[in-house]
């Protein structure tokens, strides 16, 4: 591929060559990502306990996963074939997640059955 | 063959954006992904598989725990550290996230950097997440040797369901050792960017240096790094905190 391809090939209105943007948004997603992963420590610092701890740990998780990915690794800026391409097959995974939950609900109901819960 | 004008220098021919772009993409019997350099389309479906890989790590860790019927060691007081004489817990868990956060901003300025060919900054920046990825490591390193020391093995421990070693010892060290291998191959990068292997004029060949006058690589290095990251935030929130 030539130099010229890959320019011919950039979208209008993007960038001259690769991935550049305005540092200020690296800040940004910086100064976030602290604030994040300070209140998901808070979340085990103050104890939170049940379905709130879970519900923030995982709301907070899945908001610093998806700062790094849009913004550091550039995602916002794809074309959608990529983006699709890259992130729909992780999705699909949760189907495995949600087996494998209901296959480890099963193994802890047989051995509270038969080894009498220890 | 039509599509074939979009190399040709001169004629821009900007493809349909949206899902009609996807479309276009996919069907255009040339490559899928435009305006992705080879190898960055490569090191995304690397980062796809090693996806998989950490999900099949976290997923066996979830089955383990969930179908246990002894109880979870508390991970906030075995990950606890003492300071000043007060327990405060999960702390160098937390402080190796900020390390590795910052690391991430790191090398996201050192890409653009890199793109702006300013290669004397873009390596200075790639040396000093390499330096914040070491030093993550280094804590690593602390966390395992104060838990070997307390008795914690893949087979046993001493605070209770004996599957916390196992899953511990092989996640932790499965996420330190692409920390690694990230910090090898940011130095390598670094000092290539350095000496101006990149730079259109020289004629230094090696490997990793094919591409002349284009920086790619060091977001190419950027996305590994970034992964990693995210393979941690993932593993502080399901493993450390849960």
């Amino acid at each position: 591929m030539t130099q010229a391809e890959a320019q011919a090939g950039a979208p209008a209105g993007a960038h001259a060559e690769g991935q550049q943007h305005p540092i200020g948004i690296y800040f940004k997603i910086w100064g976030l990502l602290f604030v994040l992963s300070t209140l998901s420590y808070l979340v085990d610092y103050f104890e939170f306990h049940g379905y709130l701890r879970w519900t923030l740990i995982i709301v907070f998780m899945l908001m610093k996963a998806g700062l790094i990915v849009a913004v550091f690794m550039h995602m916002v800026w794809e074309r959608l074939a990529i983006v699709y391409a890259i992130l729909l097959p992780p999705v699909l995974v949760m189907v495995f997640v949600g087996i494998m939950a209901i296959e480890s609900d099963y193994t802890l109901l047989t051995r509270v059955l038969f080894f009498g819960g220890g | 063959m039509a599509q074939s004008a979009l190399a040709t220098p001169g004629v821009s021919l900007s493809p349909p954006e949206g899902l009609q772009g996807v479309v276009a993409d996919w069907s255009s019997d040339q490559r899928a992904f435009k305006n992705v350099p080879w190898g960055k389309a490569m090191m995304w479906i690397f980062l796809v598989s090693d996806t998989f890989i950490f999900t099949c790590f976290l997923l066996s860790y979830m089955t383990v725990r969930s179908s246990t019927t002894v109880p979870w060691p508390n991970t906030s007081e075995v990950f606890a550290l003492e300071i000043g004489g007060k327990d405060i817990p999960l702390i160098l868990i937390a402080i190796m996230t900020f390390i590795l956060i910052s690391s991430s901003g790191t090398m996201a300025m050192a890409v653009k950097f890199g793109y702006e060919r300013k290669r004397k900054t873009t390596a200075l920046l790639m040396v000093a997440t390499a330096f914040f990825g070491a030093l993550f490591v280094g804590m690593q390193v602390f966390e395992w040797s104060k838990l070997i020391h307390e008795g914690v093995r893949p087979w046993s421990n001493p605070f209770g369901a004996p599957q916390f070693g196992a899953t511990f010892f092989m996640i932790t060290g499965f996420h330190g050792t692409h920390v690694t291998i990230g910090v090898i191959f940011l130095l390598a990068i670094a000092r290539k960017v350095w000496r101006g292997d990149y730079e259109g004029e020289t004629e230094k060949r090696g490997f990793f240096t094919s591409r002349k006058g284009k920086y790619e690589i060091v977001e190419i290095t950027g996305l590994y790094w970034h992964f990693v990251d995210l393979v941690w935030v993932f593993i502080f929130a399901l493993f450390y905190l849960w």
